[in-house]
């Protein structure tokens, strides 16, 4: 059971040390490359320059970030650092899912895409059978249908879609799905 | 008065009327599904409102926004899983009460509180908005400039015990607001010679990254889970008349959630917090707090829902927004070339009358739908957590895509969402990126315009509110201080904390 406390507090997790080494150094990249990234004008007010809040941002940056890994470094080590890290690795893979859905689009046209999509995530997420695919092939031509054909979201006809027989039918689906 | 008629005339279009339905039951069933929330729906519609009239778009997402919490309460109180963060509070009064069998007198108080919170807080505010009209001109780009700063503030101390991470987080906003082309001098800053950064970094792709990518990457890497719970019988609306026996409590957290909801950077948690803390402490049983007592159950639900009427007058009156929803929002009126701001009170009353009439309106339908179909959110809220990950990322693409039609947009949106999925991992909050690069941009244009009058550093606060906001900002920070001081003196071991994962999506 949770304390009364612990509902509006959240508490470090493992792999909080490698996060804020990962953010106090990124917060140095970005000041080492501030005099590049964001030029200081001669002859302008130092409110006005161009400068001036990126460089509050980066500065504020790595203070904070320095404080945090200050923490992470005096803290007790909570165990379970490589397993939590090796997590968010698993994860990309959906990242990649993702732009894959993403990239053929483009090509096979959006309702082909996501019902491919759909079934093959489902399939992939360990969801077998017919019911399960039929209800992720469902729910892909649903999403298209109210995105694309109701609500008119620009979405690009697919290349494959020019290979269709000329005619209403073909600038229905280009149009519609 | 007349605003108040023209107002009604506002929303009484069969769009208005639609959209607040399609919000408000939708809003009801995504906040009762564990793990969407209405953070992401509303990043995933935001992209498909701009093509509506302001109020039509605006009606829809605060119909999502106002409903999510009623749906939330749902599987806190019978499965013991908040529907959406803000329902966390209630799973410890709410659950308690199910297992000893009262879980429709649970359901029924909760939505009571809920629409006893909706209506006081949109009522208070309908009779305020004639002062807030008045008050609102006497804000200039000092004042604004020291309001945004104060959300800023209140957005880094409020996450107790990851100030610095909250901070940190808070600053990188800030600077992603700042990436591209700067539009008074014309320069570039960081974006390191890439093409695509010279346009920025688009606010609406960094939130559906964070919120919508992020919790579908976290729901598909996570092991699957289906919620079960039981059925509900008797009459919901009889149960929901229960919550006339707290009404010294209701009222309060109603006047907290309000007073919690004005001030940018805090919000639903601690209206909740102050308002159980006061109902334990004024109650006579005390000690049944945390073990299902009604008291507490109408404390958090009536705080947490009065907060969202309340959201929108900083975002109204003077643009700023409080929280990560009202932020989404934003995007709505700039995309309408509206700016919300003093104007906008002085000169459109009736807009803003017409959004609270649509806010009672969407608390009538709500309460009405969940009457009647408790038994059927159960069986929908019975979606596998990995195959609703699926579903996140299939309508998560509509959302990023629909932009302008970019491969580029989507590749940040999903380093976004791996951004996202690392610091929820981490039980680190995403909201502060949000508003630092809402509030960033904002502070950065009113400091360059203020500047122009400033001889001295007092200067800048000798008016009355902006000299207001700038003891209260210095107050927060010496108090945030002394508060650490004071809870170092009576630490507690490292492992005598929950260090789990939190479900939420709300920072």
């Amino acid at each position: 059971m949770k304390t009364f406390q612990d509902l509006f507090r959240r508490y470090r997790r493992p792999g909080d040390f490698f996060i804020a080494l990962l953010s106090f150094l990124f917060a140095i990249f970005l000041l080492l490359n501030l005099p590049t990234q964001a030029p200081w004008l001669p002859r302008v007010q130092t409110f006005a320059q161009p400068a001036f809040w990126p460089g509050v941002a980066v500065i504020a940056m790595v203070i904070f970030s320095f404080l945090h890994l200050l923490g992470a470094i005096v803290s007790e080590r909570i165990p379970g650092r490589l397993a939590e890290v090796l997590e968010w690795f698993r994860a990309l893979e959906f990242a990649l899912w993702f732009m894959a859905y993403v990239w053929i689009v483009p090509v096979l046209g959006y309702l082909p895409a996501t019902i491919a999509f759909t079934t093959l995530l489902s399939l992939r997420l360990g969801y077998r059978g017919w019911r399960w695919m039929l209800a992720a092939a469902l729910f892909g031509t649903v999403v298209v249908l109210v995105f694309k054909g109701f609500l008119h979201v620009r979405i690009p006809a697919g290349d494959i879609y020019q290979y269709l027989p000329a005619g209403p039918a073909r600038t229905f689906i280009m149009t519609y799905l | 008065m007349a605003e108040l008629l023209s107002g009604f005339h506002l929303i009484a279009t069969p769009a208005v009327l639609i959209a607040l339905l399609i919000g408000s039951i939708g809003g009801v069933i995504i906040g009762a599904i564990p793990g969407v929330g209405a953070p992401v729906a509303i990043a995933i519609l935001l992209p498909a409102t701009f093509s509506m009239d302001p109020l039509v778009g605006l009606t829809m997402l605060l119909g999502i926004y106002g409903s999510s919490m009623y749906g939330g309460s749902l599987p806190a109180i019978l499965i013991n899983t908040p529907g959406t963060a803000v329902n966390a509070l209630t799973t410890y009064d709410g659950h308690p009460m199910t297992k000893r069998g009262e879980a429709l007198r649970a359901l029924g108080l909760a939505y009571g509180a809920s629409f006893v919170g909706g209506i006081l807080s949109i009522l208070a505010l309908i009779l305020l908005a004639p002062v807030l009209a008045r008050i609102a001109p006497m804000f200039g780009s000092r004042e604004i400039f020291l309001a945004a700063l104060l959300g800023i503030v209140l957005v880094v101390i409020a996450h107790r015990g990851q100030t610095f991470a909250a901070g940190s987080l808070a600053a990188f906003g800030i600077l992603l607001a700042t990436v591209g082309l700067e539009p008074v001098r014309y320069t570039q800053r960081f974006t390191f010679g890439l093409d695509f950064l010279s346009s920025g970094v688009d606010l609406i792709v960094v939130v559906l990254g964070l919120f919508a990518l992020s919790q579908g990457f976290f729901l598909a890497a996570q092991p699957d889970e289906a919620p079960r719970g039981e059925r509900i019988s008797g009459n919901m609306f009889k149960a929901m008349t229960g919550v006339f026996r707290h009404k010294r409590i209701a009222s309060v957290g109603s006047g907290f959630g309000v007073l919690m909801g004005m001030i940018p950077g805090v919000g639903e948690f601690i209206a909740q917090f102050l308002t159980y803390t006061y109902a334990q402490k004024t109650s006579k049983t005390p000690e049944l707090f945390g073990k299902g007592n009604p008291e507490g159950l109408v404390a958090s639900e009536s705080a947490n829902n009065a907060v969202p009427a309340a959201a929108m007058i900083p975002l109204l009156a003077l643009g700023i927004p409080g929280e990560a929803l009202t932020a989404m929002m934003l995007s709505v009126f700039y995309v309408h070339n509206v700016v919300p701001g003093p104007g906008l009170f002085q000169n459109e009353l009736d807009f803003i009358y017409a959004l609270y009439i649509a806010m009672i309106l969407l608390n009538v339908v709500v309460v009405i739908f969940v009457g009647l179909s408790s038994n059927l959110l159960m069986r929908i809220i019975r979606i596998p957590t990995r195959f609703l990950g699926m579903t996140i990322l299939t309508l998560g693409f509509v959302g990023v895509y629909s932009l302008r039609n970019s491969t580029t947009d989507c590749a940040i949106a999903a380093g976004f969402g791996m951004l996202g999925l690392v610091l929820k991992r981490q039980n680190l909050p995403t909201v502060p990126i949000i508003l630092g690069m809402v509030l960033g941009s904002i502070m950065e244009v009113k400091l360059r315009s203020a500047m122009a009058r400033v001889r001295t550093p007092l200067d800048f606060v000798d008016r009355p509110i902006a000299a207001i906001i700038a003891t209260a900002i210095v107050l927060l920070i010496v108090l945030h201080i002394w508060g650490i001081i004071r809870e170092r003196r009576a630490a507690v071991p490292e492992s005598a904390h929950d260090h789990d994962i939190h479900n939420s999506q709300e920072g």
